[in-house]
């Protein structure tokens, strides 16, 4: 469909011209320090974020800390999946890693008795490993159908539970041991967002990170470079699967109980929407997606399950009319000079 | 064992109807409509409106809410997919994103209980090789017959079937043949997303008009398009019959809670074994792998 473009030659006197500062080379990764001025300009950023969210339990009041915990578990979440995507692997299935790990955690709990020291730990690793050989068989699927499979199996594996009534059935686990006291459950929940956004960002950025965003790029292009792609798919599975397992793992210490709403769709569709609000692809999007969205969400909470709604639909408006996700456009603003500049007529 | 044959044969009708809209979207357009499932309830929440609320005859409640499905499955590719047509990703945040949107919008207005209920068709039962069978479970049966001929004949005979054929072979080759990709894409979205109505009307009477039913609508079209083979017509049924004797046979000999294990293990297997589902091309294969 062909649109006719209409010049106003009248109108344009001057346009508006952006700049990339002067620190930033031309390159999206690579800055030029001069002065303590920029070093700064550079650290405020990522100061502001990591101090501020160690300040804000000291602040808030019990129930809106308890909000932030919650904002860190969907933020680990939604990194994970961006992780994921990053290796060129679309899952539908976050609820999957976090319904695996709770569970994990849970029966390790319920039944053996390992306290939350071991349980967790031991949750975060056996359920991204049980993840891993799940989703083994279909990691030769692309795109679309990779989404499809990932989409189906949590919700087999939530009928399963229901209709066999293995490890409490319907009713679920409860009266699991707590969290040793709030305040370590609070910053336990922050140092492993921290960990999950600045560890990927390394990681994405070595050798084995390129591999990753290579299958997403072009994975015949890798194949026949002598790599295994497959194989480097199942550790990219197993990184993100172990951070979503943690969250789960984490939850059910929290909540004391682990039942079938680990496997609920929240968890896949509260992690994915907070990545498009946010921006895909770099990690610091999907956490300050969720940033907004979680928060967003509890201030919402007298509308009940219209918010689910309202996320639905926030998530369809941004991949429409914002796909970067607004991380990528306040980032292109900061690192930018905008000024108007004559036009040349 | 006639009993189990009949109703065997019954429910892999039931799969097909409610999985060939699904199916027929993405053979033609490729778009993986993950709103399929909320479109089946839809479908059945207008049909039951137009009965209770405004108080339409049956047949024609059921027509209009047939049309007015399809109408907001092309308003979905007019309005959302057109803009991101092409970027997977985006293709499927965006249909999950309404399909999950909309079944939250009829969980909130209370969509639940029992007097969400569509009349039969015809009420009453049947003997068939001395099996009972009411008359219901026999239109579906009809119906899914009806459906797949149609198809085919739809697909085989008319102008609009074959631009689908050619969209869905090759779309540049299609293109240069004045085949429009978006109206054709658009078309097969709104006729998917009517048959998805079609199915929750003929279907919906057996039960209660349930939200839970959309996401397991859009499952076992997810299941049956991964054994099947999406786009092949006889893959669907195919699938269907695996999928729906399954059931039964578990559900006589073993416990009917096993069902969804079957479910489980067969795609698993599918995928392992034949990665392009059991009548997928080898074009397809390429797509997939």
């Amino acid at each position: 469909m062909a649109i006719p473009i209409q010049i106003d030659k009248g109108a344009a006197k001057y346009r508006k011209e952006r700049l990339d500062r002067g620190i930033k080379a031309r390159s999206d990764t690579i800055y030029a320090l001069s002065s303590y001025r920029e070093a700064f300009y550079l650290l405020l950023p990522r100061a502001v974020t990591i101090i501020g969210l160690l300040i804000l339990p000291l602040v808030l009041d019990e129930y809106w800390t308890k909000v932030i915990v919650l904002t860190c578990v969907v933020g680990i979440l939604a990194l994970s999946w961006d992780f994921i995507a990053s290796a060129g692997m679309f899952s539908l299935g976050q609820t999957l890693f976090f319904g695996v790990g709770a569970y994990f955690a849970g029966i390790m709990n319920h039944y053996w008795g390992l306290p939350p020291i071991l349980s967790i730990p031991l949750a975060t690793l056996f359920g991204a490993a049980f993840c891993t050989v799940l989703i083994l068989p279909v990691l030769r699927l692309r795109g679309i159908y990779f989404a499809m499979v990932t989409f189906v199996l949590p919700q087999i594996l939530v009928r399963i539970i229901a209709m066999s009534g293995a490890f409490g059935g319907v009713e679920g686990l409860s009266a699991l041991s707590p969290m040793p006291s709030f305040w370590v459950a609070t910053y336990l929940a922050i140092l492993a967002l921290f960990v999950c956004l600045f560890g990927f960002r390394k990681l994405i950025n070595t050798d084995y990170g390129v591999v990753l965003k290579g299958i997403k790029g072009n994975d015949q292009a890798v194949m026949s470079g002598g790599i295994n792609i497959y194989w480097y798919k199942a550790q990219a599975i197993f990184i993100g699967g172990s951070a979503g397992a943690f969250a789960g793992a984490f939850m059910t210490h929290f909540y004391r109980f682990v039942g079938l709403p680990a496997f609920s769709m929240d968890y896949t569709i509260l992690p994915i929407a907070a990545t498009v609000v946010g921006g895909t692809g770099m990690f610091a999007g999907a956490m300050f997606g969720s940033f907004i969205l979680v928060p967003l969400t509890e201030l919402l909470r007298a509308i009940g399950s219209w918010r689910v709604v309202l996320y639905s639909f926030l998530m369809v408006i941004f991949i429409v009319a914002l796909p970067e996700g607004i991380f990528h456009y306040l980032q292109r603003k900061y690192h930018q000079i905008e000024r108007w500049v004559t036009t040349e007529s | 064992m006639a009993g189990m044959i009949i109703y065997g044969l019954i429910n892999s009708a039931t799969f097909t109807l409610m999985t060939i809209g699904f199916s027929l979207t993405f053979g033609i357009s490729g778009v993986a409509n993950f709103a399929h499932g909320a479109f089946y309830v839809t479908g059945a929440y207008v049909a039951w409106q137009l009965i209770n609320s405004i108080g339409i005859a049956y047949p024609l409640a059921a027509g209009i809410s047939i049309i007015v499905t399809g109408l907001l499955g092309a308003a979905l590719y007019w309005l959302v997919l057109y803009r991101v047509r092409g970027l997977i990703l985006s293709e499927v945040i965006a249909t999950f994103g309404v399909g999950v949107g909309l079944m939250e919008v009829f969980r909130s207005i209370g969509l639940s209980g029992h007097s969400y209920k569509l009349p039969k068709f015809l009420e009453g039962s049947l003997e068939v090789l001395g099996v009972y069978v009411d008359f219901q479970r026999l239109i579906i049966l009809g119906v899914g017959a009806a459906l797949v001929l149609f198809l085919w004949l739809f697909s085989h005979r008319t102008k609009i079937g074959l631009a689908f054929r050619g969209i869905a072979q090759d779309e540049f080759t299609a293109l240069s043949f004045g085949i429009e990709s978006d109206m054709t894409a658009m078309v097969s979205l709104g006729l998917g997303s009517a048959f998805a109505a079609l199915a929750a009307i003929t279907v919906m009477p057996l039960s209660l008009i349930q939200v839970e039913e959309g996401g397991n609508v859009l499952i076992l079209a997810l299941a049956v398009g991964i054994v099947g083979g999406m786009e092949s017509i006889a893959g669907i049924i195919v699938a269907s019959l695996i999928f729906g004797f399954a059931q039964i046979v578990v559900a006589t000999y073993f416990n009917p809670h096993y069902s969804m294990i079957v479910l489980l293990v067969t795609i698993m297997l599918v995928l392992i074994i034949k990665p392009s589902g059991l009548f997928g091309k080898f074009k397809e294969l390429e797509e997939r792998v």
